[in-house]
């Protein structure tokens, strides 16, 4: 039983991650019908950025606390505003030309910021500070459930609590809901659908970032390469749970990760990817929305 | 024509025609054959030197109890169906003993020739490990350690000086890191010592690692035995460490690297991995440096060290021997240490020389020592 659990608890502490990327993928996807491969660029560039704060504030000796806000708080701003200028850069020209034009620019963008970083940083792992020390009140537990998993689930559930408040109940909320159904029905009441569609990559890109920070912290390296599997992992979770949708990318990454880590429990780490995957095409033969993805009937 | 002239002529023939025989049975001839020339040449060029300097100097000291060493250089550019050629030629040129081939594949073919002439063997750079265990080749010897050598130290080091009961064997699914943990499994089931708790393979880049390493616990395990490269080591090793577990993790060269301490930082403490025994501060491998320089005015190549220690070994063998016939040479290798640029080293009965190869060392105060 105690290995279920710990297995759970490895399985949710991966899902969280996904999930938190995974919705950054949906949200673009609901609102302009782009698949953003860029994304996991994002979540590599928040990463680095709390990374090169976190060690300059500890050289400062800051607090730990107060080192683990700043830092997350510089990354969520700096990939936000990554986020920001490449849809200005990349995908905003091309909003009228067919959509795989914009694909192409998105695989493009990730190609280059991955270069871009392999060529600032170098392509050794760097380490990353622990930023979540070991409480003590979990050292009994400490070998079935680390702090830091307990963490990642925690930050992860505020995000999405706050996240679904910001779109149920606010304005810019309202805004991106309505901009989803018909963008240029949303136009015509007078949003301005510029202005939401930039909003969504920055909130997306902020949860990526601070997606990045925790995970990184937990495993304790990184590289300019570690968003393309994390990347690829998380669009397999907004697949899953129907892209588009918000619910869906949450539930998709927390599925996704528990499977594998069950597969690699039960069954063999070999074959890992292999339950995943096979998991992701039969959920798509039976659902082809995904688990929480709406049958849309084409626009004429 | 003069008598006198005809006369003196008759006897330069006949002198001629005396002494080539007893010339050639008073030099001893050392083959070298390798790739001398295509796209391997490099491996194969620094053995030449290697043996032109060492043949150099035992001639100048006065060659071995007497006679003088001859060299026969053949090419046999890496390839079987050349090195087969090359070795029949070696052969009916009356080698005594060679240095080479220098590929698996060359050597494999060429040696069953120089078995049936009675011919010694021994290769500076062949690493296929069934050239020597598969106990085929009783003519060849090597002076570098072979593929699964690594693999052999990690097991010889976990079951012998540990004294390990319980092994988890982990791998990267790598060529090189599932070779070695394939070998590493191996050699763990036939010692009969110790159990494999498991045996599986990680996905490089994954997320986390924490599944597998909660697996390696409920396995058992004392000990894991791990082969693949630093990033995966130092994920495997920080959550195992974080998850309170205290098991002996123990990997290969591809671990043995700065940069998995400055990661994996003080998690790393402890850590075993195995790495090429340094021989870089032996007095005669700087020595042998040294004269490839003044000699050929460069840095000497690929397994110059080992070809060098090869020649070394093989005349020095000839000499306690006081005879190039194949059984009393084998007797030779066998039961005497010589003093070469990779070490002292002495051939057990496969083949493989004792003493050369690999080392354990561990991560004590952020930097990896040799474990004595």
């Amino acid at each position: 039983m105690e290995y279920f659990i710990e297995l759970f608890f490895s399985g949710l502490t991966r899902g969280s991650i996904y999930a938190l990327i995974a919705l950054g993928y949906t949200m673009v996807y609901g609102i302009i019908g782009l698949i953003n491969f860029a994304h996991g660029e994002i979540y590599m560039i928040g990463a680095f950025t709390s990374f090169v704060v976190a060690t300059v504030l500890s050289i400062y000796g800051f607090p730990l606390l107060s080192i683990v806000l700043l830092a997350g708080l510089a990354a969520a701003v700096w990939s936000a505003s990554y986020g920001y200028t490449i849809e200005k850069i990349a995908y905003q020209p091309l909003r009228q030309a067919p959509r795989l034009s914009a694909l192409i620019s998105a695989i493009g963008m990730s190609i280059f910021l991955q270069n871009y970083v392999l060529l600032a940083q170098s392509s050794d792992f760097q380490p990353f500070p622990e930023l979540i020390p070991d409480f003590d009140f979990m050292e009994p537990y400490a070998h079935v459930v680390g702090s830091a998993e307990i963490v990642i689930l925690l930050v992860t559930a505020l995000m999405m609590v706050g996240l679904t408040l910001l779109i149920k109940f606010s304005r810019i909320g309202k805004a991106m809901r309505a901009t989803s159904q018909d963008r240029t029905m949303a136009m015509l009441v007078g949003i301005d659908v510029n202005r939401v569609i930039s909003m969504t990559f920055i909130i997306g890109s902020a949860l990526a970032a601070v997606g990045g920070m925790l995970i990184a912290s937990h495993i304790g390296q990184i590289n300019f390469f570690i968003g393309f599997i994390a990347g690829i992992k998380a669009f397999t979770a907004a697949v899953l749970g129907g892209i588009g949708s918000i619910p869906g990318a949450v539930l998709g990454g927390f599925v996704l990760g528990l499977t594998e880590s069950f597969a690699t429990g039960y069954v063999s780490s070999d074959y890992e990817d292999v339950f995943a995957f096979s998991l992701l095409v039969l959920i798509l033969i039976f659902k082809p929305a995904g688990l929480l993805g709406r049958e849309e009937a084409q626009k004429v | 024509m003069n008598k006198r002239v005809t006369q003196k002529l008759l006897a330069a023939a006949l002198g001629f025609s005396l002494t080539t025989p007893l010339m050639a049975a008073d030099t001893i001839k050392l083959g070298v054959a390798g790739a001398h020339s295509g796209d391997l040449a490099s491996y194969g060029l620094p053995s030449v030197n290697a043996a032109k300097l060492v043949v150099e100097k035992i001639n100048a000291a006065g060659g071995i109890d007497g006679k003088m060493v001859e060299l026969l250089v053949e090419d046999d550019v890496c390839k079987p169906e050349v090195a087969t050629n090359t070795a029949t030629k070696l052969v009916s040129d009356g080698v005594h003993v060679v240095l080479g081939h220098i590929c698996s594949g060359a050597t494999k073919a060429a040696l069953p020739i120089y078995n049936n002439a009675g011919v010694v063997v021994m290769s500076p750079s062949a690493t296929n490990p069934a050239l020597t265990q598969s106990g085929e080749y009783p003519n060849f010897y090597r002076t570098i350690a072979s593929d699964d050598a690594q693999a052999r130290t990690e097991v010889d080091f976990a079951l012998n000086t540990l004294g390990l009961t319980k092994i988890a064997v982990i791998h990267d699914k790598g060529d090189y890191g599932k070779g070695l943990a394939e070998f590493a499994k191996e050699f763990l089931e036939k010692s009969g010592k110790a159990e494999v708790t498991l045996f599986e393979g990680v996905t490089p880049g994954a997320v986390d690692y924490s599944a597998v390493v909660q697996k390696i616990k409920r396995s058992g395990a004392e000990a894991v035995i791990f082969g693949g490269y630093h990033p995966e080591a130092s994920k495997i090793i920080t959550q195992m460490r974080k998850k309170r577990m205290d098991t002996i993790f123990i990997s290969d060269d591809g671990v043995k690297d700065d940069t998995f301490i400055k990661v994996a930082g003080k998690y790393a403490e402890g850590v075993y991995a195995t790495g090429p025994k340094d021989t870089s501060s032996n007095p005669l491998s700087k020595q042998a440096v040294a004269e490839h320089k003044e000699k050929f005015g460069s840095d000497p190549g690929a397994f110059y060290e080992n070809a060098y220690a090869a020649a070394l070994a093989l005349l020095n063998a000839i000499d306690k021997a006081d005879s190039t016939e194949m059984a009393a040479v084998r007797n030779a290798l066998q039961n005497n240490d010589v003093d070469t640029p990779v070490g002292t080293i002495r051939f057990d009965a496969m083949g493989d020389a004792l003493g050369v190869g690999f080392a354990m060392y561990q991560v004590k105060d952020g930097q990896y020592v040799e474990v004595k």
